[in-house]
């Protein structure tokens, strides 16, 4: 039997102009154009022909792979990966720029929970809108009407405009219309990182239990670990916009997990590559435990260090070394800059380290951009993203004790002082 | 069963193709052109009687200020009936404008995550137009009652001719303009001002007869024609100048050609700039 879906050597180029220029203003092309009409027709004429099209990066290359009818399959990879590219290609919100993708069966997709609600609407209107929205007849709607509002739970509100919804019934609304959806292909992104975790469950059980009756195919992108591994029979590990590997869920996951920590937790430079500039330059960047040591990973009640190993070679410019800390989803979790001391600004080698107390960081990967900036006025001398990533681990031991013993929701789980009286 | 088969190539420019798809997402333009009623007429105080105070107001003044004081010729017919038979298509017209220049951007929630043919945000914008032009006609009927004027009913069989002209040119310049906001995010800013530069080259205020015989250039805006023609129709102010009409229809689907055209070319990479 043929593949459900066929991908077949896709790539998106993104022409940064496009893309981090976000919008222009009109009356600045006009101003261009009136103060110098040449230049502006030649940037026009290269931009034509292809010229000064060296802005381009592609977010994704020659991806190709197969997926069989009844499959679920799971996409994972770190940020910029181009996961989400390729959903929204196989979509149909962005054209591919090269390759073909092929697809046997009613498409459905669920890029976000509630596209398209509108909040002056009730909940019976938003019902039949975002159903519309997905993809739905206003006769399959009205079909299924009774069970999405009762998987919701909503009864009592279903005429009350869903601006006056608690954030998590209105979760529950919008997941409930897309769990009803009844396509033979299912594209689902990141979309159960929302709603409170007995809900997210209800999801998951909702799905399966789809999957496994009807035969639907699902691709499924999340960073999910555990979802994916309950959901997913296979897997697809992208990295730099390319396909890295194809197989069952739990060695794809194995071989994800490592390519996280591959960066490792040290890095060094050798002198004539430093990163820096004529202020100041790094030489290498280290997580350390309380006594200095250099570590492969980290316990969550454990005190541990960043050590940053750089030269100054410009008095007078206060060069500081600073962390940002990023958690695998790529959202910062903190940022720290090393105190203003006259020391730091003297000419010569310097050995900062940044300390992280205990229960501070969560059960995650994070990686860490290394920079020496001058705070005031902002210059940056030397910025080194990921420059080292680590895993923080729980202390089985302690764990047992307390109820941790999986992931919060959260860049960082402090432990917190709790008084009752 | 034989199951629909999507292929997915890099975007080409217009085709048939696209024609089909619009029509096979029909039921979703009537689910965003009943959205987008609902939801002005559900924050608006006043509700529905919004889309009738409107014109109504602008021909009172009007009346005033250019039928009274400035005595606007409007051949024979009473100024306020003249003058709202133009605006009930000017309103309509603008009003599209005005409005698809934003559908893009003020819906980039909804495009950035779900497929459908993106006509359908323009188009149904202006669908909703549509039915505050049937609140207003209302108002034209009472006016002429007010008035004693009895209507040419026979001339009625253009209208939706005219209506047709109306949406199409429209769609063209909305699409223009959506497309254009979409890049460059300052027209829209700059739109009031071209609408009603727009009101003065069309035939609201005045007759169309007021050009002689440079009327044709004044044709070549789609709206002039509409104007002189319903005026023609439904008061018999003047006969009906099917040359006018005539050279109106083409401009009009020159502009709905250039919309389509340069939308198409510009949905390429809405999603990606939104």
């Amino acid at each position: 039997m043929e593949p459900i879906i066929q991908v077949k050597g896709i790539g998106k180029r993104y022409d940064i102009r496009h893309y981090q220029g976000k919008y222009v203003a009109l009356r600045d092309v006009l101003m261009t154009v009136i103060k110098s009409p040449l230049r502006f027709f030649k940037e026009k004429a290269k931009a034509v022909t292809g010229i000064g099209a060296k802005e381009a990066f592609w977010a994704l290359k020659e991806v190709s792979f197969n997926i069989n009818a009844g499959e679920v399959v799971g996409v994972i990879g770190r940020n910029g990966a181009g996961k989400s590219t390729l959903l929204k290609i196989l979509t149909g919100i962005t054209p591919p720029t090269t390759g073909e993708i092929v697809m046997r069966g009613r498409v459905g997709s669920l890029l976000e929970v509630g596209t398209g609600f509108h909040p002056e609407l009730t909940g019976r209107e938003n019902i039949f809108l975002n159903g519309a929205i997905l993809g739905m007849t206003r006769k399959q709607i009205a079909q299924n009407f009774d069970k999405i509002v009762e998987f919701a739970g909503i009864e009592r509100f279903l005429d009350t405009p869903v601006k006056y919804y608690s954030s998590g019934m209105y979760v529950r609304l919008a997941f409930s219309v897309a769990a009803h959806l009844e396509p033979d292909i299912l594209l689902v992104d990141e979309v159960l990182a929302v709603g409170d975790a007995e809900f997210q469950k209800k999801c998951l059980g909702k799905m399966e239990e789809v999957t496994s009756r009807d035969g639907r195919t699902i691709l499924f992108v999340s960073h999910n670990m555990a979802a994916i591994q309950s959901l997913c029979k296979k897997c697809i590990l992208m990295e730099k916009g390319q396909v890295k590997m194809v197989g069952e869920t739990d060695e794809v996951i194995r071989q994800y997990l490592k390519g996280a920590e591959s960066r490792g937790t040290e890095a060094f430079w050798k002198k004539e590559d430093r990163p820096g500039n004529s202020v100041a330059r790094l030489d290498s960047v280290r997580l350390v435990d309380a006594g200095s040591k250099s570590i492969p990973y980290a316990f969550s009640n454990q005190a541990i260090g960043v050590e940053i190993s750089y030269e100054v070679l410009e008095e007078g410019r206060m060069p500081l070394p600073n962390i940002h800390l990023f958690t695998s989803k790529g959202e910062c979790a903190f940022v720290s800059v090393a105190d203003h001391s006259d020391r730091l600004d003297r000419k010569g080698p310097h050995k900062a380290i940044a300390w992280i107390p205990a229960n501070i960081l969560n059960n995650e990967t994070y990686s860490v951009n290394v920079a020496i900036s001058t705070v005031r006025p902002l210059h940056i001398h030397a910025n080194v993203p990921d420059a080292i990533a680590f895993r923080v681990l729980e202390d089985i031991d302690k764990a047992s004790e307390n109820d941790y013993n999986e992931r919060l929701p959260g860049a960082v789980r402090p432990r917190l002082k709790w008084t009752s009286a | 069963m034989s199951a629909p088969v999507t292929i997915i190539r890099p975007k080409k420019t217009f085709s048939v193709a696209d024609l089909r798809e619009l029509w096979s997402y029909r039921e979703l333009l009537y689910f965003f052109t009943w959205r987008d009623f609902k939801v002005r007429y559900k924050q608006t105080l006043i509700g529905a009687a919004w889309a009738i105070l409107q014109p109504f107001v602008t021909m009172v003044v009007f009346s005033v200020f250019f039928g009274k004081l400035a005595q606007v010729p409007s051949d024979g017919v009473p100024y306020p009936i003249f003058v709202y038979v133009g605006l009930l298509f000017w309103q309509f017209f603008s009003g599209a404008l005005s409005d698809t220049s934003n559908v893009l951007v003020g819906n980039q929630a909804i495009i950035t995550k779900v497929y459908f043919p993106r006509l359908i945000l323009p188009v149904s914008g202006i669908l909703t137009k549509f039915v505050d032009f049937v609140f207003a006609a209302i108002i034209l009927a009472g006016l002429m009652f007010y008035y004693g004027f009895v209507p040419h009913i026979e001339g009625l069989w253009l209208i939706p001719l005219l209506l047709v002209i109306t949406f199409a040119a429209s769609v063209g310049a909305g699409l223009i303009l959506a497309s254009m906001n979409v890049k460059y995010r300052d027209v829209r800013y700059a739109l009031p001002f071209f609408i009603q530069i727009l009101l003065f080259i069309t035939p609201v205020i005045y007759p169309a007869s007021i050009a002689g015989s440079w009327s044709w250039l004044l044709a070549l805006n789609p709206m002039t024609g509409v104007i002189q023609s319903a005026r023609a129709a439904l008061l018999g102010t003047t006969v009906l100048n099917w040359n006018l009409l005539g050279i109106s229809s083409a401009a009009c689907l020159v502009l709905l050609f250039i919309g389509v055209v340069y939308f198409k070319k510009v949905e390429r990479y809405f999603a990606d700039i939104l």
